[in-house]
């Protein structure tokens, strides 16, 4: 391995403090005794336990969980059919149209997907509120999913789905028995990414929310307003616990099944020669 | 083994009028866009036959395959199997099965899981499951393996598997796309013999498509030439390599020497052409030519005698020339003979002994020449 210069140490030190810095400060003072934020006082988890006893929150993200798991199941089921259609139907119509209309949200400025989707709820009568919020959310990490799992379909034999066809499977059952198995690493770390971009969105979710649908982003953004209390950076940390987790464990899938296959392959060239 | 080797010597439904074929390709074509894959296509496959379908990369076979296999629709025309049109029945309500360039085995299942894949779909019962797997197992002799996955298997092992799964629901026909191109040289020859002796056993009617002529001379009991979307000649092995009916065919099958001219005489099935390369040809033919036409004369390497001296029906299909290049293949060698015009001629001996007293050396004049049946008259 090559020696590091002190360019290097320098460059990787500033860019990684630029990245975490504030976090492990915010973690830091979650553990803090004193009320005031920036005042060390000593180690303390009293904060945590004070979190419980705080309806406003814990509301808060029950909704933000239930909004998550739903819109992510949802936009896992669509990005996933979008990303089939994009992959197999090279020749219909419109297809580049549809290509770039289901990636536009992507690179579309959140405020704007946010306030297009607010006008559209007020002008169909839509009560804002839970099923606002989460229609919202479907809507734009659907197309991260479809990213995610386009990319595995381009790299997939399309003959073994074929295989499957000849072998007497309809198409139907040559989805769930072939296609679905095989791509369900990249439609599980889609769901994942999903569920991440959920649970932490504020922009979207404050044109879209109604009464009784308060995320946890938008009660922690609203109570800030008041001021920064510990509180908040225990239930921030929390959150950054609970996003770091879910990102882990779909890096993890997807690299033990590389690992694994990587070693079965091995195996079997050493056995035949 | 030798009988089978005599029923496939004396296995010839397609030269029986009486015999109804199998699969029957009606005028097929097929397009894509503005791309003619298959043009005009008209076939006949009989039951229990061999059949290759040999080609140049582009040239239509892997699409005829596809159409039979129900991948592809025909743009018009009619497919037959078994005296049922095939048109608007899906791949999977075809009596035929698959076996694909890429094995296409499915990575998430053990082996044993893709062999019964298909008979699964079928519904057949788990007991009969279990036995027929099994029996599929011994076939491809993989019986230890029936537990792992696809990728802890090598090619040979999976190019196994991929058989034993096509073959496990019994079907009618069974396609092979290019089934031994992923294979090395040694076992691609291994697994040619094995496959036709598979074929014979359980009797059934084998399409492969193959762009190796080789691996379609050694197995097929027909072979269709194909390009650009046509069939140019549908024959046996030896009928193709020996009277290919065009320049294309032979030019395609093996190495061949071509002599253009035009015809100077043609009578009593024997025709002279006077050649381009100054070479006066006299040779049997059963085609028919006229006095002034432009034909060619092809000869096969194989078929030319390089000697010192002229020999006695000299200058008629006999030519001087130079030796220019010696390929040393431990069976035969390769002499590349260049003529007093500039044409290089191809001819090969069989190295019958080990060593020669006096063997011919680089740079020595010499005379090829060829008997009246050593080639055949190709009409342009």
């Amino acid at each position: 391995m090559a020696k590091w210069s002190r360019f290097n140490i320098v460059s990787v030190v500033l860019g990684f403090g630029f990245l975490y810095l504030p976090i492990v400060l915010l973690v830091i003072f979650s553990f803090n005794e004193s009320k005031l934020v920036t005042v060390w006082a000593g180690f303390s988890t009293r904060w945590y336990g004070q979190l419980w006893h705080n309806q406003g929150l814990l509301d808060a993200a029950w909704v933000t969980i239930r909004l998550a798991l739903l819109s992510a199941t949802c936009a896992t089921v669509l990005g996933t059919l979008a990303a089939l259609a994009l992959v197999r139907y090279t020749r219909f119509r419109g297809r580049v149209l549809f290509s770039g209309m289901v990636y536009a949200p992507l690179v579309m400025p959140e405020v704007i997907t946010g306030l297009s989707l607010l006008l559209l709820f007020v002008a169909i009568g839509l009560d804002r509120g839970f099923w606002t919020i989460t229609l919202a959310h479907i809507t734009f990490t659907m197309c991260f999913v479809a990213v995610v799992v386009q990319s595995r379909l381009l790299s997939f034999d399309q003959s073994i789905e074929e295989a499957a066809l000849d072998l007497g499977a309809t198409p139907v059952r040559t989805f769930f028995a072939i296609t679905l198995p095989v791509i369900a690493p990249a439609v599980f770390s889609g769901w994942v990414l999903a569920f991440t971009l959920s649970l932490d969105d504020l922009v979207i979710s404050s044109f879209t929310t109604g009464p009784g649908a308060t995320t946890l982003p938008l009660k922690i953004y609203s109570q800030v307003r008041l001021g920064v209390t510990p509180e908040i950076n225990a239930i921030c940390t929390i959150l950054i616990g609970v996003v770091a987790l879910g990102v882990l464990v779909a890096s993890i899938v997807t690299k033990r099944r590389e690992v694994q296959r990587e070693r079965d392959e091995r195996a079997a060239f050493a056995a035949i020669g | 083994m030798k009988s089978l080797g005599s029923i496939r010597r004396s296995f010839a439904p397609w030269a029986d009028p009486a015999s109804k074929p199998f699969i029957s390709f009606k005028n097929v074509t097929k397009k894509f866009g503005d791309f003619t894959a298959v043009d005009d296509l008209s076939l006949n496959i009989y039951t229990r036959e061999f059949f290759a379908l040999l080609g140049a990369s582009g040239c239509g076979k892997s699409t005829l395959l596809r159409m039979l296999a129900g991948f592809e629709q025909p743009t018009s025309g009619e497919i037959i199997l078994d005296g049922q049109s095939l048109a608007g029945i899906p791949p999977y309500r075809r009596p035929v099965n698959m076996m694909f360039q890429s094995y296409a085995l499915f990575p998430h299942m053990t082996v044993e899981n893709n062999i019964a894949f298909g008979l699964k779909q079928d519904g057949m019962p788990k007991t009969d499951i279990a036995e027929r797997v099994a029996q599929m197992l011994k076939l491809v002799k993989l019986e230890k393996f029936a537990k792992r996955k696809p990728h802890q298997l090598s090619g040979g092992q999976r190019q196994r598997v991929a058989l034993a799964r096509s073959l496990a629901k019994r079907p009618k026909v069974l396609l092979l796309d290019e089934p031994l191109g992923a294979l090395d040289k040694k076992l691609r020859e291994e697994t040619q013999f094995e496959l036709m002796d598979l074929q014979q056993e359980l009797g059934l009617t084998f399409v492969i498509v193959t762009h190796d002529q080789e691996e379609a001379m050694t197995m097929a009991d027909r072979i269709a030439v194909m390009s650009h979307g046509k069939v140019i000649q549908v024959a046996t092995p030896a009928e193709i390599y020996e009277a290919p009916n065009s320049r294309f065919v032979a030019d395609f099958i093996g190495d061949v020497n071509i002599f253009d001219g035009t015809v100077a005489a043609a009578e009593d099935g024997r025709v002279r052409v006077e050649t381009a390369s100054g070479v006066p040809i006299r040779m049997a033919s059963s085609e028919k030519v006229s006095t002034g036409a432009k034909a060619a004369v092809a000869v096969r390497p194989e078929k030319i005698r390089v000697s010192r001296q002229a020999p006695a029906h000299a200058p008629l299909n006999a030519a001087e020339g130079e030796i220019w290049d010696i390929g040393y293949l431990g069976d035969m060698t390769v002499f590349h003979i260049r003529l007093k015009d500039g044409k290089v001629i191809k001819a090969s001996s069989l190295n019958a002994v080990r060593a020669v007293e006096d063997p011919l050396g680089y740079d020595q004049q010499v005379w090829i020449s060829f008997g009246e049946d050593a080639g055949v008259v190709l009409k342009d």
